[in-house]
């Protein structure tokens, strides 16, 4: 609810029902089996780091631990690496995230593009560290394209809150 | 809008003090994970809320996968049929000569007073999907704890080792397969007999090791399990030698294979029955058992220590 550099129109307060909505959806997204494919983003770290920027108070370290640790059990991989990744993320873009909602869009995606490959980063180095094969360049493309996802996942989980606040059946946006 | 008191008040503890907390938990579950594996049980326990997910997750692509065996064509199938059966006239005279050649090694076996081998059996699986984690090599098949699967059991397909159960879960296992990194096999050179341990690379591949540079290894040997595990049936067949590389400055021969098995192809596999554990020879069990005694009296006799001292 904060205003920004390119509007100050003041938004309606996010329903928390809608971040839970979004956040599960983003973990069912993580378990397609696209998700073996090369540079897919990591959705859920993505809505994390959406969450804590635009809610910081709402989203924090609790939830981003709690969505680690169920991916590291579905994902089969070491208990703790996930959630260590998405709560230190959420931390940095809870704290940046005046900061980054001061600019515009494309250059917002500029700013979220370091904490997206911070995800990548803490995994890859854990797992290096226990003795784990080497995953391939296309895992440190997903925060490539999570980035450039970023004005259009905005435009669109923000939709719900640019609705008028005196409703009119007429106009349902 | 609701009226609020100033948020500063309400804020909960400092987000450093937070972030140190959640950081000091991960890295508690990620050294007990990776050094201690003792957290099997709260696995389940979290896979029990992931697992349904997962399996919703996966219904669009099963569902296209059996949408394209639907639309399959009739002639095609009958082809196919008509091939199976061709293949398996052709392999009948084989299997029956084999079943007789077991009856009569076993025969042999015995006038030798030999152990007698044991025969192989297991429940077929259906490979669901293959792990996403991208620093492993794992796929996950469709019986678990209800089919009475446990860890450490040997998977195979048509044509040789595919890997081992790793992790049971409720309905569905974790296979490693023996490409994986962590996963060694002990096989044995079909040609010489000669016994080695192969290693999963990560990368597709196989590697041989800890067998002298001067080593009778050709290209295209083929490995099969030795069996001195305890856990792999011997005789299976596991890779094949693909590619040798020696240098005299070093000791050992780097020789690299390729797995037999489609280890990385979806299919069905099956699980074979658990080996029962060889009992040791009376003299040998009489030690083991003295030994066992008395390291459980030390442990008795430590915890009365630390009793006094409490």
């Amino acid at each position: 609810m904060q205003t920004s550099y390119s509007s100050s129109r003041i938004l309606l307060p996010v329903r928390p029902w809608f971040i839970a909505c979004s956040l599960l959806l983003a973990l069912l997204l993580n378990f397609l089996p696209t998700a073996a494919w090369p540079a897919v983003p990591d959705w859920t770290a993505l809505l994390i780091v959406f969450w804590s920027v635009r809610e910081p108070r709402r989203v924090g370290m609790g939830l981003a631990f709690l969505f680690g640790v169920a991916m590291d059990v579905a994902d089969a991989s070491l208990l703790g690496q996930h959630a260590l990744a998405y709560v230190l993320v959420a931390y940095a873009a809870s704290s940046l995230s005046r900061r980054i909602l001061w600019f515009p869009l494309a250059q917002q995606a500029l700013q979220v593009f370091p904490l997206l490959l911070l995800v990548q980063l803490v995994q890859f180095g854990v797992r290096m560290l226990i003795g784990g094969d080497f995953p391939g360049i296309g895992y440190f493309l997903g925060p490539v394209f999570s980035a450039l996802l970023w004005p259009l996942l905005t435009f669109l989980l923000l939709l719900p809150q640019h609705q008028p606040v005196d409703r009119d059946d007429n106009r349902p946006l | 809008m609701d009226h609020q008191p100033p948020p500063f008040f309400k804020r909960g503890p400092a987000p450093l003090a937070l972030l140190s907390f959640y950081v000091a938990i991960s890295l508690a579950l990620l050294l007990i994970d990776a050094r201690l594996q003792a957290l099997e049980v709260l696995r389940q326990a979290i896979s029990a809320f992931t697992e349904p997910v997962q399996q919703l997750a996966h219904l669009p692509a099963q569902f296209l996968d059996n949408a394209g065996n639907y639309f399959v064509s009739v002639s095609r199938l009958q082809d196919e049929n008509a091939q199976l059966k061709r293949a398996r006239l052709e392999n009948v005279a084989q299997l029956l000569r084999t079943q007789q050649l077991e009856v009569e090694n076993e025969r042999l076996r015995r006038l030798l007073g030999v152990k007698q081998r044991q025969q192989a059996s297991g429940q077929l699986a259906q490979i669901l999907y293959s792990v996403r984690d991208p620093y492993s090599r794992r796929i996950v098949i469709d019986k678990g704890q209800q089919d009475k699967v446990v860890t450490g059991q040997p998977v195979i397909d048509d044509v040789g080792i595919v890997g081992q159960v790793t992790r049971v879960f409720p309905f569905v296992s974790e296979v490693t397969l023996i490409t994986d990194k962590e996963q060694a096999v002990p096989v044995q050179i079909v040609r010489t007999g000669l016994r080695s341990v192969v290693f999963g690379l990560g990368n597709g591949q196989l590697e041989l090791r800890y067998l002298p540079a001067n080593a009778d290894v050709h290209d295209g040997d083929v490995l099969v399990t030795s069996g001195l595990d305890g856990i792999f049936l011997p005789g299976f067949p596991v890779a094949k030698v693909a590619h040798i590389e020696r240098d005299t400055s070093y000791s050992f021969a780097r020789i690299f294979c390729v797995p037999l098995a489609g280890v990385e192809n979806f299919s069905e596999v099956m699980i074979l029955d658990p080996r029962p554990a060889v009992a040791l020879p009376e003299q040998l069990a009489k030690v083991a058992a003295a030994r066992d005694a008395k390291s459980s009296a030390r442990s008795g006799l430590t915890k009365k220590k630390r009793l006094k001292k409490d």
